[in-house]
């Protein structure tokens, strides 16, 4: 699916004798070995080699990393701890990738301002680790948060469970350091409620590394609610737990996090964590409710009352926070339970309108058939975001050109229900094409004159997040407008 | 005025090279720099195009009044959380365009924090679609948000979508006597707490703070934290949100963003705290020295906005924070992006675009 790029052609012992300059030998890799754990991000199915990996130590090392490639004409991708599911980190071929790793450190926890000063490299759980003596935590938790890092959240506007109530990465971060390829420094949002100018943080957050480089980031911390619960209901049917999940919504109620789990992940997954699931329902929702203790009791009886009504075949409540952990256990641990029955599998991320999950479900179902391949399925129900995991055999040919086009026709589809191609994961490299179908030739033109506001040169992870109106011509779902000639800016046609 | 009324008018302008000024209620005519252009008048462009309860969206014409949208909203006991003021008939469009939030901001979050879409004309008179109507959508760059509190330099909103909340089931308010270092000092102690305080406004000696959320909740952090309770809640908090508290009758009224545990700065003229300690009001003299006032909140990691004075003033000192030099460039590339001859509000957000 990744053509070579024939925009770049890099000199690489002109780049290597400029980076010598600055760069100590320990912070840059050549080697085919040491440059071979890079070619990936948490996306394996798509690999590349890039020329170099640079790991700076310092903001200085950065933007003279930054200014090297700027004046040699060298693409840049930077890159956090590699847990990006969507292509985002993949390598150029004609050029370097910058790791983020070292800028591994908390640098104030800030306890009456309720907020956190962290490099780009330091894990999203370290923060609520360190933020813990305090009574306080980060809300975003993405399922990999024990390992993806903070660079990398505010690259991907990340979410997790927590979003419905507390709001993706773009909600939790207050300021931003940033590196242009220039090497310019600038700092954007503020430990103030805003900052002058335009809503710079909501461009950067999400921008997937093409705009600049985080050397910084100041994040927003939450105090750590007294107590949390979970409810944990059966449901017979899967459109019926579709509309409690509507039905929670419209009682007034935005639960802590709202999960549900269809019957081929429940199977995947309870003999891997013995939560002690319904393994008969045809999908399981997960509701979480926390507060002080008055407060979850108050929202767990209205929850129930709501379940019950929405014909809940079998509700439990956790009883201690041992039990919640373990309800917990089968969702946050549903990609690895699903890796160990099937020899590899394809994560989706689209976001649909929560009333059309079970239209959305059906049609997957159909879609197991047409391509031949099993599909389990574990979303965030209260905002629609789903994550089918679509199996396959890498080792088996076709198996992977089916998967792709199952996971294409999802997308697809998310869009045509009212929703996006991507609600947490990212474009990246993986659903580019499917960006010809969310977006207009307007749209995409936009994007690319905001990309060039901050890129002008485009070195910035290339080929990434927005697509070329080329490649959305070739893939033959350019919108037309008012019965525009179709590509009129290209010469092929 | 139709949609394609307002395309062929930015067309037009963009093609003679015509500033254009936007216009709904014209309730912020007040804020901002420059009111300069031929007038657009989009306020007859509204109308709720749908509302999902469910869904927790509504979108609606850039012209709808808020009042119309909140009423709506709370036929089904829900809101938009972040409290925009209306200030008599302000428009939805206008609401997103000037991006200010009222009390509920130090809870539930800003205006940019409820955008998920926009429809926008660009100053091409091309019309651009950003975001949609799901929470969570991370294709492509974020336009919609960094609409919010754009002043209309980058496009006419012609539609937007916004995120809604239901209404806390219960709510009080209490009143606490202290002066403002003492304000700020419990707000950061108690924000630093899981209690349900969805506003808080410090005035002349009286912190007002107010909880919202489950009943339960609500009370227990009532007979935790003491203080008396009053009488007509509801009518004060308009009164803030609104501006027609005496605290706001001043000109010209500066508005500081500031860390929410950034001391008082040394300037006269304290009128009010708001939002957890992090907004704060001051009067200042008119032939003042207003580069003190930018001074000091920027020496305490915040900004001040000439919030409401003469027009002439805003334009004379600007109204916002002067921006860094690379800031500023990038401003001016974004805004050409959008606008490439500058048509669009030019002078309402900085004198230079």
């Amino acid at each position: 699916m990744n053509s070579p790029d024939p925009a770049f052609s890099t000199d690489l012992a002109a780049l290597v004798a400029r980076l010598r300059l600055f760069l100590p030998p320990h912070c840059l890799l050549l080697g085919e070995e040491d440059l071979r754990p890079y070619e990936c991000d948490g996306l394996t199915a798509y690999r590349e080699l890039p020329l170099a990996v640079c790991l700076p130590e310092t903001e200085a090392q950065v933007i003279d990393i930054l200014r090297t490639c700027h004046s040699l004409g060298v693409p840049v991708v930077a890159r956090g701890a590699g847990t990006g599911l969507s292509g985002g980190a993949m390598p150029h071929a004609q050029g370097v990738v910058l790791s983020l790793a070292r800028f591994n450190k908390i640098l104030r926890v800030d306890r009456a301002a309720r907020l956190a000063v962290v490099q780009p490299g330091v894990r999203n759980l370290a923060v609520s680790e360190a933020a813990a003596p305090f009574g306080l935590y980060y809300a975003p938790d993405p399922s990999s948060q024990i390992a993806c890092t903070l660079g990398g959240n505010v690259a991907e506007n990340s979410g997790g469970v927590h979003c419905l109530k507390y709001g993706l990465t773009v909600h939790n971060v207050l300021r931003i350091r940033v590196v242009s390829i220039e090497g310019e420094v600038f700092e954007i949002g503020s430990e103030a409620p805003d900052a002058a100018g335009y809503d710079l943080p909501a461009l950067m957050i999400g921008s997937e590394g093409m705009l600049g480089v985080v050397t910084e980031v100041t994040v927003k911390l939450v105090p750590k609610p007294e107590l949390a619960q979970v409810v944990m209901a059966s449901f017979a049917d899967v459109a019926k737990a579709g509309d409690a999940v509507a039905a929670i919504i419209a009682a007034g109620i935005i639960p802590a996090g709202l999960e549900m789990m269809d019957k081929a992940a429940t199977a995947a997954v309870e003999p891997f964590v013995k939560a002690g699931y319904d393994m008969n329902a045809e999908a399981i929702l997960l509701c979480e409710s926390d507060g002080t203790p008055e407060e979850v009791a108050e929202e767990i009886a209205r929850v129930t009352e709501v379940l019950n009504a929405a014909g809940a075949s079998d509700i439990r409540v956790s009883q201690s926070e041992a039990e919640r952990l373990r309800f917990w256990a089968g969702r946050k641990a549903a990609f690895p339970a699903v890796g160990r029955i099937t020899p590899d599998y394809y994560c989706m991320d689209g976001t649909i309108p929560r009333k059309r999950l079970a239209e959305m479900l059906s049609a997957i179902a159909a879609m197991e058939t047409k391509y031949g391949l099993r599909c389990a399925n574990v979303f965030h129900a209260g905002d629609g975001n789903l994550h089918p995991l679509i199996m396959y055999d890498a080792s088996k040919p076709g198996d992977w050109e089916r998967a792709e086009a199952f996971g294409a026709e999802i997308l697809e589809l998310s869009v045509a229900l009212g929703g996006s191609i991507t609600g947490e994961h990212g474009v990246g490299i993986e659903k580019i094409n499917q960006m010809c179908v969310q977006y207009a030739t307007p749209e995409i033109e936009a994007f690319h004159r905001v990309k060039a506001a901050f890129d002008e040169t485009g070195l910035l992870n290339p080929g990434k997040a927005v697509p070329s109106l080329h490649r959305c011509a070739e893939y033959g779902r350019m919108h037309v407008h008012h019965g525009d000639v179709k590509f009129p800016e290209l010469e092929r046609f | 005025m139709q949609l394609d009324d307002i395309i062929s008018a930015v067309k037009s302008a963009h093609d003679s090279r015509t500033p254009l000024r936007i216009r709904g209620a014209g309730s912020k005519d007040f804020y901002g720099g420059l009111l300069a252009g031929e007038v657009l008048d989009v306020a007859s462009h509204r109308g709720i195009v749908a509302y999902e309860p469910t869904e927790l969206y509504i979108t609606a014409k850039c012209g709808t009044p808020l009042a119309e949208i909140e009423a709506v909203l709370a036929e089904k006991g829900q809101m938009l959380a972040f409290e925009p003021p209306q200030f008599g008939g302000a428009t939805v469009g206008g609401c997103v365009a000037a991006g200010l939030s009222g009390p509920r901001r130090q809870q539930a979050g800003a205006v940019r924090d409820f955008v998920l879409g926009v429809k926008l004309v660009d100053g091409t008179g091309q019309m651009l679609n950003f975001g949609g109507q799901v929470m969570k959508n991370v294709a492509g760059y974020d336009v919609s948000r960094v609409i919010a509190g754009s002043l209309g330099t980058l496009g006419v909103i012609a539609e937007v979508t916004l995120k809604v909340l239901p209404k806390p089931v219960a709510e009080t308010t209490l009143v606490f006597a202290c002066d403002a270092a003492e304000a700020i000092r419990r707000l950061n102690d108690w924000g630093g707490q899981p209690l349900p305080i969805s506003a808080s406004f410090w005035h002349d000696g009286q912190l007002w703070l107010r909880l919202s959320g489950a009943r339960a909740a609500v009370e227990a952090a009532t007979a935790k934290l003491g203080g008396s309770s009053t009488v007509t809640p509801e009518k004060h908090w308009n009164s803030i949100r609104e501006q027609t508290h005496p605290a706001f009758a001043a000109s010209p009224l500066w508005r500081l963003a500031l860390p929410s545990t950034a001391p008082c700065p040394e300037l006269d003229g304290l009128r009010a705290i708001e939002w957890g300690g992090a907004l704060r009001w001051y009067a200042g003299e008119i032939d003042g020295d207003h580069e003190a006032v930018r001074v000091a909140a920027a020496s305490l990691g915040g900004h001040a906005v000439l919030y409401r004075a003469p027009e002439s003033l805003r334009c004379r000192d600007g109204a916002f924070a002067e921006l860094p030099p690379a800031l500023l460039a990038l401003h001016r590339r974004l805004k050409k992006a959008f606008d490439p001859q500058g048509i669009l509000n030019p002078g309402r957000l900085y004198a230079e675009f």
